[in-house]
């Protein structure tokens, strides 16, 4: 028994187990299926059309820059990053500075109604904001904000917060009660106590909802789709759109466009990984 | 408030032994306390509450207003028709189509992915080395936008696209088809698009809830002898069950409104033939771009009963019992 468990924990140590080939086999493909459509799409954008078109699935031979270049310089592949990183930020700072207030309350005060309070904001959780489109675009129609970065910011902060409360007021609720008190004591209110504690103390939950916010407003387009018209205003996702239907016969073209695209999100999640997965711990703890 | 407060300080100044002056101090300094306090919870949870309100629950109102009129958005709504579009809506076998593959992404959507995710999540929450490189490398598909993964998978499964051409190159050739064209199959490729982009979000949440699965209950089972499967099939799973539900719960409510990839993958003629319409897609075609507002909006409101009803059912059925461990569990 002893000499069993001794072997089991030393298996369970070890970064390389006798299964490992199997693990790693069933790794390798699990990565293949993910990331092999990508790769194909980055490398055909080194290709021309022709090439792609007499032999789909062939390498670049030889390699050709002018794809990417061209996208770089002459389509709006600029200004719509520009846009949706205007988007993101605004959405995230609204999300961040509403959601935290909003799950401040629900966190650390006791009042009546405040049960209340949060199922209100839990609602927006149970059914789809898309559906809501269509009389969002003619609200948004007779504000008179189509056309305008508000148009879309207003509405993904709107979206976002359910999510943001849910997964922030537990963190704010596990704060010790005992550094309230510290506060107190010292003479420091509650918003005192909020601002020089409680977001110092959560800031991996806030960053946690902040990307979460960051990386929905960067992918969306249904949205963008029906109130930024303008096509000055156009974000990331619209502009790959736009140019994939514009320049069918261009595939080589379209293929640098949307690895172009891809690259933010990728270069942003690769660095932002562990802390969603470990602020998402809080929010499925059961 | 303020008046009376005084009034109070001065008849226990009068009447009462001086200690007598403390709790009637102490009562108006609470009073103070209470009103600053309130003045707090409403000055931070307002802005949110307006914008919630706002821009989430008023659209839901509107919807329901507008979707009695035939409206062509011009002008307020004037052509009262009462259930009128309901009727038309559930009469169209464009929209019944668009019915039939929500229901088919809804639950192909949990049946394939859910065993897919687990399986990898439980692979991927091994210790072995070069684990958080694959972890990264599957999540990539989860989190390109739906657009360019859309545009992407387009390319590929086209007629003369890039799997026909490999399937013809490794002698597959009589396996060819028109994936995206093709009525009866591009449901189904919309399918394994959504799946290959959405199961990494259900990885992600199961490796959260695997890390949460304390590592000594592993090793207890292993010091009594149980194999790694053993414990991943009576420790483990078990123990995710929060997860997975919460997840089933996220799934069923993004496959009722999926929008994005439908639109950019299949082209709009077999859309509009109902073969891969969604309720979401045949909203904006109908409501937006085909200006039928009024119409638009009850399938609007139909979106968001079907989607309502099916949120509170399985609230009450399954989730119930999970949010209340987690905000009982976690508020104490």
């Amino acid at each position: 028994m002893t000499a069993n468990a001794m072997q089991s924990s030393s298996v369970n140590r070890r970064p390389i187990t006798w299964s490992s080939p199997l693990t790693y086999a069933l790794a390798l493909a699990v990565a293949a299926v993910s990331i092999t459509p990508v790769v194909y799409v980055v490398i055909g954008g080194f290709r021309t059309t022709p090439q792609i078109v007499a032999d789909p699935a062939g390498l670049p031979s030889p390699w050709v820059w002018d794809n990417y270049a061209r996208v770089l310089t002459q389509s709006n592949f600029w200004q719509q990053t520009f846009n949706s990183g205007v988007i993101a930020l605004g959405t995230t700072l609204g999300v961040v500075l509403l959601g935290v207030s909003a799950a401040f309350v629900l966190a650390r005060y006791t009042f009546r109604g405040r049960e209340v309070l949060y199922t209100f904001f839990t609602l927006g959780l149970l059914f789809p904001a898309g559906a809501a489109i269509l009389p969002l675009y003619l609200m948004l129609r007779d504000l008179n904000l189509i056309n305008s970065y508000y148009a879309v910011i207003l509405p993904q902060v709107a979206f976002q917060l359910p999510l943001t409360v849910v997964i922030l007021r537990p963190f704010l609720s596990a704060i010790p009660r005992e550094l309230e008190d510290a506060a107190a004591i010292d003479g420091t209110g509650r918003i005192g106590f909020l601002w020089r504690i409680v977001l110092p103390l959560s800031r991996p939950a806030l960053v946690t909802v902040g990307i979460l916010a960051f990386v929905a407003s960067w992918n969306a387009f249904l949205l963008p789709l029906l109130v930024l018209g303008d096509a000055s205003l156009h974000t990331l996702p619209l502009g790959v759109q736009n140019f994939s239907s514009q320049y069918t016969s261009d595939t080589a073209g379209i293929l640098a466009f949307t690895s172009l695209a891809m690259l933010p999100a990728l270069l942003f999640f690769t660095f932002a990984e562990k802390q969603i997965v470990g602020g998402l711990q809080g929010a499925v703890k059961g | 408030m303020t008046s009376t407060n005084p009034t109070l300080d001065l008849a226990g100044g009068a009447t009462a032994p001086p200690a007598g002056r403390r709790p009637a101090k102490r009562s108006s300094y609470r009073a103070a306390e209470t009103r600053r306090k309130w003045y707090e919870i409403i000055g931070l949870t307002t802005p949110a509450v307006i914008v919630y309100v706002m821009f989430v629950l008023v659209p839901i109102g509107f919807a329901f207003y507008y979707s009695l009129f035939r409206w062509r958005g011009v002008g307020p709504p004037t052509d009262y028709v009462g259930f009128d579009n309901y009727v038309l809506a559930f009469q169209d076998p464009i929209f019944l189509d668009a019915l039939r593959n929500n229901a088919i992404i809804v639950f192909g959507s949990l049946l394939i992915q859910g065993p897919i995710a687990l399986g990898v999540a439980l692979l991927l929450n091994r210790s072995f080395r070069g684990r958080t490189l694959f972890r990264l490398l599957a999540f990539v598909p989860y989190v390109l936008a739906e657009v360019t993964v859309g545009i992407m998978w387009k390319l590929l499964l086209s007629d003369a696209g890039t799997l026909n051409a490999l399937m013809e190159a490794v002698g597959l050739g009589g396996l060819v088809q028109a994936w995206l064209a093709d009525l009866d199959i591009v449901i189904w490729t919309l399918l394994f698009v959504l799946t290959w982009k959405y199961v990494g979000f259900a990885i992600i949440l199961l490796l959260a809830g695997l890390s949460n699965v304390p590592q000594e209950l592993n090793e207890a089972a292993a010091i009594d002898g149980a194999s790694w499967w053993q414990t991943q099939r009576h420790i483990t799973l078990p123990l995710l069950g929060p997860t997975i539900r919460i997840w089933m719960f996220l799934s069923m409510i993004g496959s009722l409104q999926v929008f994005d990839i439908i639109w950019v993958t299949s082209v709009p003629a077999v859309r509009s033939l109902g073969a891969s319409a969604t309720m979401a897609t045949y909203m904006v075609d109908n409501g937006f771009f085909a200006r039928l507002w009024g119409y638009g909006n009850a399938v609007a409101v139909i979106l968001f009963v079907i989607s309502f009803v099916a949120a509170l059912i399985f609230q009450r059925f399954l989730l119930r019992r999970d949010i209340q461990g987690a905000v009982t569990g976690r508020a104490k």
